[in-house]
């Protein structure tokens, strides 16, 4: 298959299953194949789409043979394509879950089309090489995940749903507007090209770039849910079904961080100044999640707190790009990499065996849970593993992640931020263990709801997501070099982004001509 | 021409940021409408208003030729203009279930909703 091709199939695989379950829109039964299709396909898409970068470095495509920077640019360099085959995973496990756990009413209002649209927008965000290009894939996810929140419309639902519209909306405007201002200043959108113009744009007027740069990460920081934009998160991620905060927990905050790192590496050259802004960002990200996780009684609640803290670990990897040690800057954005896949797949894995304790349990609330270890000691299993790999015990992935961010941050002399990342490391450790004492070890209060036993079919089908999850978890940790290792290589890319600008470059329509030229109104 | 549309835009930025604050959910949607238009806005006026031929290209080539206006902020804002459309069509209809469900119009009070 040529490139261009591969290129769009992570994102036409499941924007076609979503059409299609929207011409079956009286079927539900035949929307759920088409989505296990479409997110199979994107899986598929996405594996083809790594071992070509891999092999053959950045890939490039030409929407519609506009030449560059004309049309619209997709470009796939490792970090793109790792991420894509990511969020293809999560999507296949979710959809895989949510055959058990959305309920009919849901269906018929389209729930699996709508997460067919989500992936499809989240693996077009990582492939597209223009800013406006993000800024409608930022749209279409947020799209699909507003109303995927939103469905069902049950009390708590509906104000977490405002909040999240509304501050994602704020955040898109502002994000909208950085995209204008870009123009303004450099006269194109797309991101190998902004490279090279905004690097000269930098020689003349720094100040105008830094302040540009700032809009972008008030913008990306609300995305990714940074101190102090994160609040709206823990608002809302704990009320729509758990199958829905998995998907969301497990990607949406990622594609901020992507897109922080993919601004400051890619798009903006080094600002003075900024890195070190991100470092205090991410220490009291860090710091304040935690905290928040360690006051929460709810599971759903402590695990969105979670996600606050531990996009502070990824930031905190991408701050050390500010370091002037060329192996520091590698080493904290090589972490920041590994510790976003490691997170992805333990996030989704953990609010999968959250929902799973509530069918087993009853009850969301740890007041309400207990005695879970000896009534389903698989479970208990299911909850460690994701649980001590959040945690940082060893050997699981969590552990290597949290080493190679402290690593890298001790190497780079940011003592503050190695001591917020140990501390909200410890205290993470507490947080999970109050899940485990309270959920699982303590014996059931009396109180405790009985609820339904699961026929042995759908109780597969909820398992079966989370042992995949886990075992992924299992294997990186146990084996991490085939991860880290690429980790390393997606870093040295990001810090050299001369490849990726010139593989947008050969597709551009005079090869000769200087890329930086002026076009003057 | 731009100090009058980078007023205008700052205005519109300012009505709409204190819209959102109110404790109202219409004016909540006011606001995000207004945060939208100035953010179109923007882009129409940062790369420098001027007025140029229409930005046709010619025969052959690759781009409209440099005295023109240009066309790009242009489709820019139609675009952002047909998402704005969607996405606040979206919240008004929320907007109107939130009220349905939880009865109340202001965000504050729907905190303790259980």
């Amino acid at each position: 298959m040529s490139g261009p091709w591969l290129l769009t199939l992570p994102v036409l695989a499941p924007l076609t299953a979503a059409a299609a379950g929207v011409v079956a829109w009286r079927v539900p039964r035949a929307q759920a194949v088409l989505a296990l299709i479409g997110s199979a396909a994107q899986v598929g898409a996405a594996a083809g789409l790594l071992a070509r970068v891999l092999a053959g470095g950045v890939q490039v495509a030409q929407l519609g043979s506009w030449p560059a920077p004309f049309g619209i640019t997709l470009a796939a360099d490792l970090l793109g394509a790792v991420m894509a085959l990511v969020t293809g995973v999560i999507g296949l496990t979710i959809t895989i879950y949510s055959l058990a756990d959305i309920d009919e009413g849901r269906r018929a209002f389209g729930y699996f089309p709508l997460v067919q649209v989500l992936l499809a927008g989240v693996a077009a965000a990582f492939l597209t090489g223009d800013l406006f290009n993000l800024y409608v894939c930022f749209e279409v996810l947020l799209m699909a995940s507003f109303v995927l929140l939103a469905l069902g419309g049950q009390r708590a639902q509906m104000a977490g749903a405002l909040t999240y519209v509304t501050i994602n909306l704020l955040s898109s405007a502002l994000f909208l507007a950085g995209v204008g201002l870009t123009y303004g200043v450099t006269r194109s959108l797309n991101m190998a090209e902004l490279h090279l113009r905004l690097a000269i744009a930098a020689e003349s007027r720094p100040e105008l770039i830094v302040a540009l740069a700032g809009v972008f990460l008030v913008a990306f920081g609300i995305k990714a849910a940074v101190f102090p934009l994160y609040t709206w998160l823990p608002a809302s991620y704990h009320t729509p079904p758990v199958a829905v905060s998995a998907l969301l927990a497990g990607l949406l905050t990622k594609v901020g961080v992507y897109a922080l790192i993919r601004i400051l590496t890619l798009v903006f050259p080094p600002l003075p100044g900024v890195p070190t802004f991100l470092l205090g960002v991410a220490a009291l990200t860090m710091v304040f999640g935690v905290l928040g996780a360690v006051a929460m009684y709810e599971t759903r609640r402590i695990l969105s707190f979670h996600i606050v803290s531990q996009i502070g670990y990824m930031v905190m990897g991408l701050a050390l790009i500010g370091s002037p040690s060329q192996a520091v800057r590698a080493a904290g954005l090589a972490a920041a990499l590994f510790y976003v896949v490691h997170h992805i797949l333990v996030k989704a894995n953990l609010f999968l065996v959250a929902g799973l304790a509530a069918r087993v349990g009853g009850s969301f609330q740890l007041a309400q849970l207990g005695g879970l270890a000896p009534r389903a000691p698989w479970l208990a299993l299911l909850f460690l593993i994701p649980a001590g790999s959040l945690a940082g015990v060893p050997p699981l992935s969590g552990f290597w992640a949290k080493l190679a961010v402290i690593r890298a941050g001790l190497e780079g002399g940011a003592w503050l931020a190695v001591t917020a990342a140990l501390a909200a490391g410890l205290l993470t450790v507490l947080s999970m263990a109050k899940i485990w004492t309270e959920g699982f070890w303590k014996p059931a209060p009396p109180e405790a709801p009985q609820p339904a036993p699961l026929c042995r079919r759908r109780l597969g089908l909820l398992v079966a997501p989370s042992v995949a999850l886990a075992v992924l978890t299992l294997g990186i940790g146990l084996h991490p070099r085939p991860l880290w290792e690429l980790s390393q290589r997606a870093a040295v890319q990001l810090l050299d982004p001369a490849a990726y600008v010139a593989a947008v470059a050969e597709h551009g329509p005079d090869r000769t001509s200087p890329p930086a030229q002026e076009v003057s109104p | 021409m731009a100090v009058l549309l980078a007023a205008l835009v700052g205005g519109l930025y300012a009505c709409g940021l204190y819209l959102v604050l109110r404790r109202n959910l219409v004016k909540l949607l006011l606001g995000l409408l207004l945060l939208g238009h100035a953010a179109n806005l923007l882009i129409f006026s940062a790369p420098g208003v001027v007025r140029g031929r229409a930005p046709l290209v010619a025969v052959g080539e690759l781009a409209p030729p440099p005295e023109a206006a240009d066309p790009v902020p242009q489709a820019l804002i139609l675009t952002a203009i047909v998402i704005g459309f969607a996405v606040v069509a979206f919240a008004a209809v929320l907007a109107r279930r939130v009220f349905e469900v939880v009865g109340t119009d202001d965000p504050d009070a729907m905190e303790d909703a259980p």
